[in-house]
């Protein structure tokens, strides 16, 4: 009785511990991989000749390792400990977030297998095959249940801004994931999708892109609205620009999608409609940007001396930089330039790097010390220079790729005065060299930086011991 | 009714919406349950 007593009067910040620690090991993993497939377009050889090494098969584990090992498993952490802290309640169902967390490792170890095997769906982003499918959708499920059950239980009036772009992200990937995993099994790992031909194409970018929105921004939103005043103490900059911020995410980014099949079988007004939605995006994405910036107003001096806040700002900084250039890319004209080219890898990963790598590692250094009952991480200075790593590195990415992109654009569309190609493709290839070297030296600067974070981390964890943490006894809105 | 009439008056129902929520949130702006609902981070503090 009085164990339960106990149990229910402190958060269960087990699973947030197993996840956080997680998202560290398979973010380096993840980057691990990037870095190799980096290596592989400068060096083709160092695809060994195998078929399981091959570029084609490590570039989707790559990205499903970076989006959903890493970025999955620093949101299941940020959310279930946010939505306890900011419900003033014990997470719903133990028993079964401790399952969203056995779930989902065995999802990331089947795709770590299954996608060098050369099983795959080719959805970009979805390519794992339908039973790992089902047991995705059976894990987020049980993750709606969790995390909407604590909110169901909460002790406070509100629900916390941050609630909201969580529990968004969870509704929508569910919605996103169900739709275009749809298939027709023709074996136990191989299947046909569900839709055909175009249709089939902008199921694929309708997901795709709202993995974009929902997956990587809204969810990562969540960690912006709390872990950010949290680090600066003082609460966000205006409460009305977060509800405005949140609904014209959510009414607007549903229908930008199209931008990725500009100028194919797609019908022309899908195309213009998907431009324009894209258009519209700046507004709520520089207005959710300008809210996380501006919480430090007053407080500005603190960017000197606090290194995890830097982190939070400047991936803010890099979120309003691919917000901007997203919009301008969707706009026809300068797709026509910038479809297929290194720009668009550039543009990802100002945004995945700057954005969603950055709010990441900054929210698991505010989380992390919290967890193993420490004041702080184990070395402050490891925290500096991961972020000068961090952002030199992505800098060096992503200007690589720009040059890069817009060079071979132009190759491309060059005509000599008869009208004939000016360029073989080939020679676009060979005038990347430099820039993919770059691009290397860059993501190598990205992944030693989440090496010292390791060790910071391993440091941290083995100075401390897990700690129960009380639920403080505050029924102030209740 | 026409199925692209229906499309049309979702499509202007939803902004309409849209634009009363942003002019709730706004004349909301210095509520006290606004104040409570950004102070709710805190509370632990």
């Amino acid at each position: 009785m009085q164990l339960e007593h106990s149990q229910l009067s402190t958060y269960n910040d087990k699973v947030v511990r197993q996840f956080s620690i997680m998202a560290v090991v398979w973010g380096v993993v993840g980057m691990l991989m990037g870095v190799i497939i980096a290596a592989q377009l400068v060096w083709p050889e160092l695809n060994l000749g195998l078929p399981w090494t091959s570029f084609g098969r490590l570039r989707p584990l790559h990205t499903n390792a970076v989006i959903f090992a890493f970025g999955g498993c620093a949101l299941f952490a940020t959310s279930f400990y946010v939505v306890q802290r900011t419900c003033q309640t014990r997470l719903f169902a133990g028993k079964l977030a401790s399952f969203t967390f056995w779930g989902w490792q065995a999802v990331i170890v089947a795709a770590a297998i299954s996608l060098p095997l050369g099983y795959t769906q080719g959805k970009e982003y979805a390519e794992l095959e339908w039973p790992i499918d089902i047991l995705i959708a059976i894990v987020w499920i049980s993750y709606a249940i969790v995390f909407f059950g604590t909110i169901a239980q909460r002790k406070v009036k509100h629900i916390y801004v941050a609630n909201w772009f969580y529990g968004a992200f969870i509704l929508a990937v569910a919605l996103l994931h169900i739709v275009n995993s749809a298939a027709i099994p023709a074996g136990y790992m191989k299947s046909y999708s569900a839709y055909a031909g175009v249709q089939d194409a902008m199921v694929q970018w309708w997901y795709g892109h709202n993995a974009v929105g929902f997956f990587l921004t809204a969810g990562f939103l969540g960690m912006m609205y709390y872990f950010v005043p949290k680090q600066a103490e003082r609460p966000v900059y205006s409460y009305s620009l977060s509800i405005v911020h949140f609904w014209a995410l959510i009414f607007t980014y549903m229908w930008a999608g199209p931008h990725h099949l500009h100028y194919t079988a797609l019908p022309d007004w899908t195309q213009s409609l998907g431009m324009v939605f894209s258009l519209i995006l700046l507004a709520p994405s520089w207005g959710g940007m300008i809210n996380g910036i501006m919480t430090l107003s007053g407080a500005w001096h603190k960017l000197r001396t606090d290194p995890i806040l830097r982190f939070l700002i400047v991936s803010l900084s890099f979120y309003g930089m691919s917000t901007f250039e997203g919009p301008m890319m969707a706009i026809k004209t300068v797709n026509a330039l910038s479809h297929y080219t290194d720009w668009t890898v550039g543009h990802v990963h100002s945004g995945a790097l700057g954005w969603v790598g950055l709010i990441s590692m900054g929210s698991l250094y505010y989380m992390i010390p919290r967890l193993f009952g420490q004041k702080q991480m184990f070395s402050i200075k490891a925290i500096e220079l991961h972020f000068w790593l961090a952002t030199i590195g992505i800098v060096l990415y992503i200007s690589a790729l720009w040059i890069s992109g817009v060079m071979e654009g132009l190759m491309w569309r060059a005509m000599n005065a008869d009208g004939t190609l000016a360029y073989t493709f080939v020679e676009s290839v060979k005038a990347k060299f430099p820039y993919y070297f770059t691009r290397l030296l860059g993501g190598a600067l990205y992944l030693s930086g989440m090496l010292v974070m390791t060790w910071n981390v391993y440091k941290t964890a083995i100075n401390g011991k897990a700690t129960v943490v009380q639920i403080p006894q505050v029924v102030a809105h209740a | 009714m026409e199925i692209t009439t229906l499309r049309v008056l979702a499509t202007v129902a939803s902004f309409v919406v849209f634009v009363g929520i942003a002019v709730w949130a706004w004349r909301n702006r210095n509520s006290s349950s606004f104040k409570e609902a950004e102070s709710l981070p805190f509370i632990e503090d």
